[in-house]
């Protein structure tokens, strides 16, 4: 029955597709995003550790302006390929309000592994205030709560067009394809050569937009890999298991009769 | 499912096999699943990786001790005065319950540097305050049960078994020390 | 029942004072269980131990969840991110609610086909009904404790569901709530009868258990055990099934668990709650969603609760809306086509409730609605009276002994070969 379950389901829903083309494009009015060949895709998908890196300079160069990740730590770093005393070295770049001391008074000191990736303001309400009202998100989760994920990151970064004949843009709005309602508060971000990636790889539009986007699914689901590579191992010990006891159900009930 | 059903016959020992392989194979992956369920109480990263303290030793005089927290546990920073040291020093090893010379325990002799928890039962010896008793061998002294700690913060009476422990710590310059 | 007869004396010496093996030989061994009983069965089982999974997994996160509106959302990131397997346990947890609900709506449905909620299981039944409730509640609190925007915007529509009660609507949402809105009270409390309600489905399914064992199982054919033929010890013939069954399920499971374990969920519960913005899309679980859409199709705001609440209830009075002395559909050729389209009405139902409720969705769910109670209120007592059964086997040994294909009676294959 669940074949027919889910026939029905799937026959149901192609139908009310059919039936109402209009329905589900009238809600968002955006172009869905292109789908990337990623390389953590699929059973066996891993991150590409070079593009990981890349991805964190565009961050840390373009976006860690406006755009905070409260969930990421440095101590991260090491996970995308950075040594101990290279990740080290980065953290203490930034600067951490700490405190109160001794005096009661907070503090500057240069940021630890153990530290938070440091927020471009103290607060949302700096945030909107510094980006004429918009409040540019929290980076952290950004390739999980969008639908399309990292596919939609990298579409939306490439995707600033001259607006439509007519179409009315807000101060401070940009057309963008792909972002709900196509407008944007954020300018567009990247330009060629922006950063000069040190694998020498060149910086264009496009490869800064996949690889930050990489990045930024690396930050949202840091454990992916450990997630790929437990499950491969324990769909294959199910799979032998249930033949075993599939087999065994079939001699125990061979008595039956 | 043990051999406790009405199949008999030719099946048997095919039967066996299969009950042997499944019923290992089934205890292999309860005990997978078990072991992740433990682990996950372990410490998480972040904790791990709060597992440094930076300490400044400049305002600290002699004879005076301040109290650190390293991976949530009090660390006992002295600067142990001269007669101090000369006491920890010239302890014989062989009137120590857990021998250890002076010299072992610190890297430099002025600083002294102990995790401040009694190696009995986990209270916080007495003796970083002018005010506190600091035992019958002028170190630490613990209230729980009443150990007493040297000037060295070796155990030299009561239940303790062992020396207060000295944590993994470096001098990054002449004032500041590293712990972790 | 015989006292069994036990080899190993420290057996004997436990059994003598307290009698666990004995219970568990007469429950396991001797129960007698209906020889041609299907893979439909299996989902019984299947949902006592999804229970067990909930409730171990759950146990273990709630010793690294904060229940607090400003640390929820935190901690179980860090879970996810930081606690050893902490991601492992959190995916288990939140696709094991989407799978329990699979299995017990099999379950359920098995149940609808084969007429098992008939004298003398309508106890049985009932206690089915008031888990599941049980589990939608549990469900719903969980779902409320991430505390991203689908937790608190779906917290804030369900409990304000209680606003339409008139006179005192007003003020039971605020003693919902503990405050003016959804806030750190309603967490506390969510999260505190989250972790009490499992213990309380752990005592009505052995209430279930019992009720179950008192008459024994239900099925295909519908017809009690007439004699030694029809019935085979559950041990080691059903334990071996379930494990089996088992073992399949848990692989699709974990392919959902380990490949796709945000498929079920919704992408909005990854932002923080923020009491100032709502989803443009707000949307149940799926698996509320069929109650969901008849709670939409009624226009008036407290018809449209009662309607859903009676959804469910419906269930409860089934056995006495449903005359017909046959149980299984497997001898009931009309109702064997309206059953199907139950499912298809459930499933159009679900369908309707993902949707906007705008333009056709709504003329669609309203049908779908009215079909719903039409099925129970109107349908079932006339097929009771109008529908001719065809007539049943003498007893369950016969068929299964006579068919051909041996096989068949492991009953293997679609429920129904009709």
């Amino acid at each position: 029955m669940r074949n027919r379950l889910f026939g029905a389901a799937l026959a149901t829903a192609l139908g009310f597709a059919l039936l109402l083309p209009g329905a589900a494009s009238a809600a968002g009015g955006n172009t869905p995003p292109p789908e990337q060949e990623w390389s953590f895709n699929g059973v066996f998908g891993a991150f590409d550790r070079a593009a990981l890196q890349r991805g964190y300079q565009v961050y840390r160069e373009v976006c860690a302006g406006c755009h905070a990740m409260r969930l990421v730590f440095y101590r991260n770093l090491m996970q995308i390929g950075f040594s101990e005393a290279a990740a080290r070295a980065e953290a203490a770049n930034a600067f951490i309000v700490d405190g109160p001391d001794e005096e009661g008074e907070m503090f500057e000191r240069p940021g630890k592994l153990s530290d938070r990736f440091v927020s471009p303001f103290p607060n949302d309400n700096a945030a909107k205030a510094a980006n004429g009202g918009a409040l540019p998100p929290d980076l952290s989760l950004i390739a999980k709560n969008q639908a399309a994920g990292p596919d939609y990151i990298a579409a939306l970064l490439t995707g600033y067009v001259d607006p439509p004949e007519g179409f009315e843009l807000g101060e401070l709005q940009h057309y963008n394809l792909y972002f709900a309602g196509n407008r944007i508060s954020m300018a567009p971000p990247l330009s060629d050569d922006l950063v000069e990636y040190a694998d020498g790889t060149p910086a264009t539009v496009e490869q800064m937009a996949l690889d930050v986007s990489h990045f930024l699914m690396f930050a949202a689901e840091p454990q992916l890999e450990d997630r790929h590579r437990l499950g491969v191992k324990v769909i294959l010990f199910l799979l032998v298991l249930t033949g075993i006891l599939y087999a065994l159900k079939r001699k125990v009930w061979s008595g039956a009769h | 499912m043990a051999a406790t059903a009405d199949g008999a016959g030719d099946g048997v020992t095919r039967r066996d096999f299969l009950e042997y392989a499944a019923g290992g194979m089934g205890a292999v992956g309860a005990a997978a699943a078990g072991w992740a369920l433990i682990d996950n109480m372990n410490p998480a990263a972040d904790t791990l990786a709060l597992s440094t303290t930076e300490v400044d030793l400049e305002p600290i005089e002699p004879g005076q001790s301040i109290t650190v927290v390293w991976q949530k546990k009090p660390v006992f920073v002295r600067r142990r005065t001269e007669a101090e040291i000369r006491q920890a020093e010239e302890t014989p090893l062989d009137a120590l319950p857990d021998p250890m010379a002076d010299v072992d325990r610190v890297q430099k002799a002025e600083w002294l540097v102990l995790v401040g928890v009694c190696t009995h039962l986990g209270c916080i010896p007495l003796g970083q305050k002018d005010t506190d008793e600091k035992g019958e061998y002028g170190g630490w002294f613990c209230p729980c049960h009443g150990s007493h700690y040297d000037t060295s913060g070796r155990i030299r009476k009561g239940p303790a078994p062992g020396n207060l422990a000295v944590p993994p710590y470096q001098f990054l310059d002449d004032t500041r020390i590293l712990i972790g | 029942m015989a006292a069994p007869k036990f080899d190993n004396p420290i057996v004997r010496w436990i059994d003598y004072r307290l009698p666990v093996f004995t219970f568990l030989h007469h429950e396991m061994h001797e129960y007698p269980t209906p020889r041609n009983l299907n893979y439909w069965w299996n989902f019984g089982s299947l949902a006592g131990f999804m229970l067990v999974v909930m409730i171990v997994t759950g146990i273990v996160l709630a010793m690294n969840y904060t229940p607090h509106v400003d640390h929820a959302f935190d901690s179980v990131e860090r879970i996810r991110r930081d606690v050893p397997f902490g991601w492992l346990v959190q995916f288990i947890h939140m696709n094991g609610a989407s799978f329990f609900f699979i299995v017990v709506y099999i379950h359920i449905f098995r149940g609808l086909y084969y007429g098992s909620y008939k004298s003398p299981r309508e106890i049985l039944w009932i206690l089915g009904v008031v888990i599941m409730l049980l589990m939608m509640a549990t469900a719903f609190m969980g779902y409320v404790l991430p505390w991203g925007q689908m937790s608190f915007w779906g917290a804030t529509v369900i409990t304000n569901l209680f606003s339409a009660i008139p006179w005192v609507g007003e003020a039971i949402v605020s003693w919902l709530w503990g405050g003016f809105a959804v806030d750190n009270a309603t967490l506390n409390r969510f999260y505190s009868l989250h972790y009490l309600l499992p213990f309380v489905i752990v005592g009505v399914v052995a209430l279930h258990v019992v009720a179950l064992h008192r008459h024994g199982s239900n099925n295909p054919l519908g017809i009690e055990i007439r004699g030694k033929q029809d019935s085979i010890p559950f041990h080691p013939y059903y334990t071996i099934k379930d494990f089996f069954g088992l073992g399949a399920f848990l692989t699709i499971f974990c392919v959902f668990v380990f490949f796709a374990p945000d498929y079920l969920g919704h992408p909005d519960n990854y932002v923080p709650a923020n009491p100032l913005v709502t989803p443009a899309h707000i949307v149940p679980e799926w698996y509320f969603l069929p109650f969901y859409a008849i709670l939409r199709a009624v226009p008036d705001k407290l018809l449209g609760v009662v309607a859903m609440f009676a959804a469910i209830a419906v269930l409860f009075i089934l056995p006495w809306l449903d005359r017909s002395p046959v149980r299984s559909a497997r001898f009931r050729p009309i109702y064997k086509q309206v059953f199907w389209l139950l499912v298809i009405d459930c499933l159009v139902l679900g369908y309707i409730g993902s949707k906007p409720a705008e333009g056709w969705y709504i003329h669609i769910g309203r049908l779908a609605t009215i079909y719903y109670f039409a099925h129970f209120l109107v349908i079932l007592p006339l097929l009771s009276v109008f529908e001719r059964p065809q007539p049943l086997p003498l007893s369950i040994g016969e068929p299964v002994l006579r068919a051909p294909p041996p096989r068949e009676a492991e009953g293997d294959g679609a429920m129904e070969r009709a």
